[in-house]
């Protein structure tokens, strides 16, 4: 039985504890043993985008700590993943095992896709579905292969949700621009990042968009939040609510 | 005035920003097509970095060489420390000569120079020749982007400026009209101009000649008629040997326009016979750059506007929004290694989504240097001290579990109790367009926690 080490990142922890719950499930339909070290808090990632960096160090060094001896750490974002295994270097360079660690640190889509070889998934969601590439996990960690970029185009997402019975995933216009979330980015920057989210959406709606999904429930939680204000009729789940099959 | 408040200056108007959006996505399409035209791609991306890498870590040596070759074809090299020598140079030159008209063609260098200030101020007429470079400098305005300087500028308005100065028919904004009576007006200034400037796209250390892209031609014109040609260029336009070039200007025109190759590509090897070829080489800050491995990728950078094109933030903010002679990705790098001080907002003017890092032909890693930018400006003690307090206030609270779990505990009990009128506040600039995010009972913990002791009672009543 394969053994991981549940990372669930601060926010998701704390604002939407039924996204943890649902990558629980799903890892644990799969046959693999979870364990979720309760000492966790945060990757750090707050820190570091804000050019933080001794504020972000301590943190890496307790991810290192609480994680670096499990056999698989997985975690339901690709952003907090992209933190682990592409910026912790600036941290944590020359740690025992940091290598290791990083490469045994995967996002859930990543995880089914990658280490449980997983084809398809059983289950039924009848809606069009929106995938929302999110930036980190399209760019950094290469779940998918980015519109700027040439060559023979892949998914370690969408394929997954497309097994599932009776699902239309739409075409969007732009298939994988960002959100405008990007952290403290959608604080200090409101303006552009509640422009660049309402086209976002539009595109949606427009590609007729019931259930708006993704591997980051930051950028959904932006999009989820001007989707409510604006009162339209789109619904958000993180991408492990649905695979969970509730 | 950072870069926040003037994009949401520009964002006011909203059917603007979708115009401005459409028409450089557009171009970033068309750029997306003739990428897919090049089998080998990544692969030209991936030389063209490690040439610009090598000839940065070899760059005395190329330069010397270059030097030595560009005289031994009678040109004569001229070497700047920063903008001041830079203009310095330009204006002896053309004061020998007894200049009084100049035509330019575009070069993102003298407008980082601000060369045309300087040369008006002392009595030279300066005409931009590029199409785009002479509406925004009738409008009197720095341009807005590095490839398409008058982009943010619709044809109404640009009909409005010719009628204005170049009498063309009130009210006209017909493209090809106005582009046949800038022509007209151009040809003029190139038959009275005493000496042409240029930028330079690519020097070749190797033969000592120089490489020259526009797509009007105006360089060749603007070199052709006067005697005196004086091409200004930074020293990171250097590439080693000839046979290099054709790995660049496939990647150039494709990335930049979405064309397979630009309309000219002017070689100049030397003078002219009868002419002067004066080349000006221009450090103003680069070995700075140079000197800090971190950044010194983005010295690769060769001018072509595909991060600003692809840039969500450029395209929804517009480049005047960067307060900079280059802005976007690129520019948000380059501009604070000049001045950190002024600078400071544009490394934060990104949400990093990595996009102009996958689009760059030379391959700069520009969504990670703009981080490391950031670390930079706090290491400079250039980020105001409310925002250095909140992230070490937070980044305490994510070191102590407890303090965490706590502060956790009391926001989801007490926010849900709010009314609305308090909770979204003028200082909650979150929830101006968003509404806040759900405020659970339970965090996760605390949920895994109970099924973790349901899940043993479970067992033990087995
Ligand atoms: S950084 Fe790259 S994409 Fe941007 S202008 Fe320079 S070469 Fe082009």
């Amino acid at each position: 039985m394969i053994k991981v080490g549940l990372f669930i990142p601060c926010y998701i922890d704390q604002l939407y504890p039924q996204v943890g719950m649902a990558t629980l499930k799903v890892l644990e339909r799969f046959n693999v043993e979870v364990d979720y070290p309760l000492d966790q808090t945060c990757c750090g990632q707050p820190m570091a985008n804000a050019g933080c960096a001794a504020d972000a160090a301590p943190l890496a060094e307790k991810f290192y700590r609480i994680f670096k001896d499990y056999p698989y750490v997985v975690c339901p974002s690709g952003s907090c993943t992209s933190m682990v295994r592409n910026h912790y270097d600036d941290y944590l360079k020359g740690k025992p095992g940091l290598e290791e660690l990083k490469k045994k640190t995967f996002e859930l889509c990543e995880f089914l896709t990658d280490v449980l070889k997983l084809e398809k998934i059983e289950g039924r969601f009848p809606y069009r579905v929106g995938l929302h590439q999110s930036c980190h996990g399209l760019r950094e960690l290469r779940l998918a292969k980015s519109s700027e970029r040439m060559g023979n185009p892949f998914s370690k997402v969408s394929p997954l949700l497309e097994s599932l019975e009776g699902i239309t995933l739409v075409k969007l216009s732009r298939p994988d621009e960002c959100c405008g979330f990007g952290g403290t980015f959608a604080v200090g920057e409101e303006a552009v990042s509640c422009m660049m989210g309402k086209d976002r959406i539009a595109d949606h709606e427009q590609s007729g968009t019931e259930v708006l999904t993704g591997v980051d429930m930051s950028c959904l939680m932006h999009l989820d939040g001007l989707i409510r204000r604006a009162g339209k009729p789109i619904r958000v789940m993180h991408i492990a609510e649905i695979l969970a099959g509730d | 005035m950072d870069h926040s408040t003037r994009a949401a200056q520009f964002i006011r108007n909203e059917a603007r920003v979708h115009w401005h959006d459409q028409a450089l996505w557009y171009v970033r399409v068309k750029r997306d097509k003739m990428a897919q035209s090049v089998p080998e791609w990544e692969n030209l991306r991936e030389i063209a970095a490690q040439i610009k890498a090598h000839t940065m870590s070899r760059l005395p040596d190329y330069l010397e060489m270059f030097e030595e070759n560009a005289t031994r074809l009678g040109a004569k090299v001229h070497w700047a420390v920063d903008a001041r020598e830079h203009n310095e140079t330009v204006y002896q030159i053309l004061k020998n000569h007894g200049v009084q008209r100049v035509v330019k063609s575009k070069s993102m260098l003298t407008e980082e120079c601000h060369l045309n200030p300087f040369l008006e101020a002392r009595g030279i007429e300066v005409v931009d020749t590029d199409l785009g470079e002479r509406i925004v400098q009738l409008a009197q305005e720095p341009p807005s982007h590095i490839v398409l300087p008058a982009i943010h500028k619709k044809k109404e308005e640009i009909g409005e400026l010719f009628h204005r100065y170049l009498h063309t028919e009130k009210g006209a904004s017909d493209p090809t009209y106005l582009t046949e009576s800038a022509r007209g007006h151009l040809r003029e200034k190139f038959l009275k101009a005493d000496a042409g400037i240029t930028g330079v796209n690519f020097a070749i250390a190797e033969t000592g000649g120089l490489v020259i892209c526009t797509n009007e031609g105006n360089a060749d014109m603007g070199t052709s008629l006067p005697p005196l040609h004086i091409a200004c260029m930074g020293f990171e336009k250097l590439i080693p040997r000839a046979r290099d070039l054709g790995v660049f200007l496939r990647l150039l025109a494709r990335s930049a326009t979405g064309q397979p190759i630009t309309t000219y590509s002017a070689h100049f090897h030397g003078p002219r016979p009868g002419g002067e070829l004066h080349i000006v080489i221009v450090d103003n800050g680069r070995s700075q750059i140079l000197q800090k491995p971190e950044f010194r990728r983005t010295l690769s950078c060769i001018r072509c506007g595909a991060c600003m094109n692809t840039c969500p933030v450029y395209r929804r903010s517009g480049g005047h929004s960067y307060d900079s002679v280059v802005p976007g990705p690129i520019g948000s790098i380059l501009s604070p290694a000049q001045d950190p001080q002024r600078y400071y907002s544009l490394p934060f003017a990104s949400s990093l989504c990595g996009s102009c890092t996958d689009v760059c032909p030379v391959k700069i890693d520009l969504h990670h240097q703009l981080l490391a930018w950031r670390k930079e400006l706090v290491l400079q003690g250039l980020i105001p001290f409310s925002k250095r307090l909140t992230m070490k206030v937070v980044g305490w609270v994510f070191q102590n579990t407890w303090a965490y779990e706590g502060t956790g505990r009391l926001v989801r009990w007490i926010v849900p109790k709010l009314p609305r009128s308090v909770l979204y506040n003028r200082w909650n600039v979150w929830g101006k367009q968003r509404e806040l995010p759900p405020f659970p009972k339970e965090s996760f913990r605390e949920m895994y926690r109970k099924r973790k002791v349901q899940g043993s009672e479970a067992r033990n009543r087995k």
